[in-house]
């Protein structure tokens, strides 16, 4: 039997709360394929129905139409406990009447494995989360990080086809969550088990994934890798979702566009008004009086390395560069100074609405 | 700012308030274990220490018998009105909400509202019929009457325990493999059990304190303890009658205790 490439699949999946008038789409004819043992990442704020779209893979909710398949079988309609899904909650829902240890064997358990095999299996998973010593200890006895561990143990103890994670980083602090990023991507390439992870993070979607799905509205906006979407946005909400962007309109001739300055610069689309994005850091600042597009500091924030300036074009349009500290080697234009800067026509993007 | 806000604690005379209180409720309650106490006849003069009362009341056949069918009739009770409390709290809780909710949770808490009296006699009419109808004069009408009014008793420690369960453990069971007799099995049921007992627990010592249902309930030859002292009130009244109440007070205590250790927010 050969397998798919494809771990799990929606396609056309529709689901709408609440009936008539009242009806939310939550999700509205989403189709995604994800890629077996690849980390792929639910991006959006809340309500955009990445959350949903979870809960429509582990079985907890079930589409009002289309169709959800697990290594191309169809299994819409398979309660949670038939299917080889894990989940990894944002509460953690860690049973607080079971020990660490038989909290981890639950899954095992219920699968009717061996005796020997399932205390195998807990003993692996326990030194996998480095949580040896607290085998036996009440779930309510650990730190936040730890009960954290136990969760993602008791998830992958069974070996699931795919691994669900429901923000499972949000109740936890900046520094732990540094490490646990780490961690969970040791345990995704260390397992080969495919993460489908939801998250409203960005940096957090950026470090960890092979692919993020950006969704907003019940609609997936764009798919692809970290790179992809940072550098190549779909459009203006990816854009301004991920990372910080300028956004500067014009017109379109087909071969240049002209901006609200009057400045051309030469990016091919089509005919029309346009807009077009640029990253701060992508922002050339060609010095005082050093030509290019006149523009008026308005004001700059310090962030140690790297400052931000924030600078005003001859049209009123504000657009944010970025740069190093005078001190590491970057410009030094106060409030006030007059500077040019170039907007490089490889790091223009062209944005679809 | 503290100092500013309002306590009752300081307000003139609440001292005074709260003795009162305290001796008022439990002055008797101490008079009476102590005359149980006492070895005259009388539960007024203090004659000197002994413990003939508990050794009479102990060797009265008819108090005996009280005590037994009190207590079968409080652990049948209890049982019966625990298990279905038990499904009631899981079919209140456990779905989304539906009409007609607040008309079921009355129906579960009547007992709790309707004047004991009035029960007491609508059973007295109605068994009286099934008694003649059937000949049969068991204990079980007084079993039956019993499970009837300790249902609330036993249904809101249980409630309030499913209450305040987080759902997503019941999902993260589903989950992990377990079907929907497993997951009640091995997680909602562990979880809720300290409320069943709480539940259990207080239905017991309601089903052996009361008086007024069993009194019109019973047949003849059906005392149960509260209702054998009433009757030994209406004759003379020696310190046996304290002896018994001191030991069904101290069962409460020791129940009542445990309940609330048992409700109490663990972890």
């Amino acid at each position: 039997m050969t397998e798919t490439p494809i771990a799990i699949e929606a396609r056309n999946a529709v689901k709408s709360f609440g009936q008539g008038a009242v009806a939310v789409r939550a999700l509205d004819d989403v189709s995604v394929q994800i890629r077996r043992g690849e980390f792929f990442t639910l991006l959006g704020p809340s309500g955009c129905g990445k959350t949903t779209l979870l809960r429509l893979i582990a079985g907890f909710e079930t589409p009002t139409s289309g169709q959800i398949l697990l290594g191309g079988e169809d299994i819409t309609h398979l309660p949670p406990n038939k299917r080889p899904v894990n989940t990894v909650f944002q509460s953690y829902a860690l049973f607080p009447h079971l020990s660490v240890a038989q909290n981890i064997a639950f899954g095992l358990e219920m699968q009717n494995r061996p005796r020997a095999e399932v205390a195998a299996t807990v003993a692996r998973m326990l030194a996998l989360v480095q949580l040896e010593p607290m085998a036996n200890r009440k779930t309510s006895q650990l730190s936040g990080g730890q009960q954290q561990r136990v969760a993602l143990a008791r998830a992958l103890a069974p070996t699931p086809k795919v691994l669900l994670l429901d923000e499972p980083l949000s109740a936890l602090d900046l520094k732990l969550r540094k490490e646990m990023q780490i961690e969970l991507k040791r345990l995704q390439q260390e397992t080969g088990i495919t993460f489908v992870f939801v998250t409203h993070d960005q940096e957090e979607a950026l470090t960890m994934s092979d692919r993020i799905a950006v969704m907003s509205a019940g609609h997936i906006q764009q798919v692809g890798s970290p790179r992809d979407i940072y550098t190549r946005p779909a459009n203006r909400f990816v854009a301004s979702f991920i990372g910080e962007t300028n956004f500067l309109t014009g017109t379109s001739d087909g071969t240049r566009v002209v901006l609200g300055n009057g400045a051309a610069v030469d990016v091919t689309a089509p005919k029309g008004p346009v807009t077009l994005a640029i990253r701060p850091e992508q922002v050339r600042i060609a010095g005082v009086d050093g030509g290019g597009m006149p523009a008026t500091v308005a004001s700059t924030v310090y962030f140690g390395t790297d400052t931000h300036l924030h600078l005003t074009l001859s049209d009123g349009t504000a657009v944010v560069a970025r740069q190093q500290s005078p001190a590491a080697g970057g410009i030094d234009a106060p409030k006030g100074a007059q500077v040019g800067i170039t907007l490089p026509t490889d790091a223009l993007q062209v944005l679809g609405e | 700012m503290a100092e500013r806000s309002f306590e009752v604690a300081r307000l003139p005379g609440f001292k005074f308030i709260a003795i009162t209180a305290f001796v008022l409720l439990y002055m008797p309650i101490i008079t009476l274990v102590v005359y149980s106490f006492n070895s005259g006849q009388s539960v007024a003069v203090w004659e000197g220490f002994s413990l003939d009362w508990y050794g009479k009341a102990w060797a009265n056949e008819a108090v005996k018998g009280a005590t037994y069918r009190s207590l079968i009739i409080a652990a049948s009770a209890s049982a019966i009105a625990t298990t279905v409390a038990t499904m009631a709290a899981l079919g209140t809780t456990r779905r989304k909400a539906f009409k007609g909710q607040t008309f079921i949770y009355v129906m579960i808490n009547q007992p709790l509202m309707v004047p004991e009296i009035v029960t007491a006699v609508a059973l007295l009419i109605f068994f009286a019929s099934i008694k003649v109808a059937t000949g049969y004069n068991g204990l079980i009408y007084l079993i039956i009457a019993h499970a009837a009014f300790c249902i609330p008793f036993a249904y809101l420690p249980i409630r309030a325990r499913l209450e305040g369960m987080d759902l997503t453990l019941e999902t993260a069971a589903a989950d992990l493999y377990a079907s929907h007799w497993q997951t009640f099995r091995r997680v909602t049921l562990p979880l809720m059990l300290p409320g069943i007992i709480a539940g259990a627990m207080l239905a017991f010592v309601i089903s052996l304190d009361d008086v007024v249902i069993t009194e019109f309930v019973k047949s003849g030859g059906q005392d149960t303890l509260p209702t054998y002292m009433l009757g030994q009130m209406r004759r003379a009244v020696t310190p046996e009658v304290n002896a018994i109440s001191t030991v069904l007070l101290a069962l409460t205590v020791v129940l009542l205790t445990a309940f609330f250790l048992l409700t109490r927010k663990n972890d």
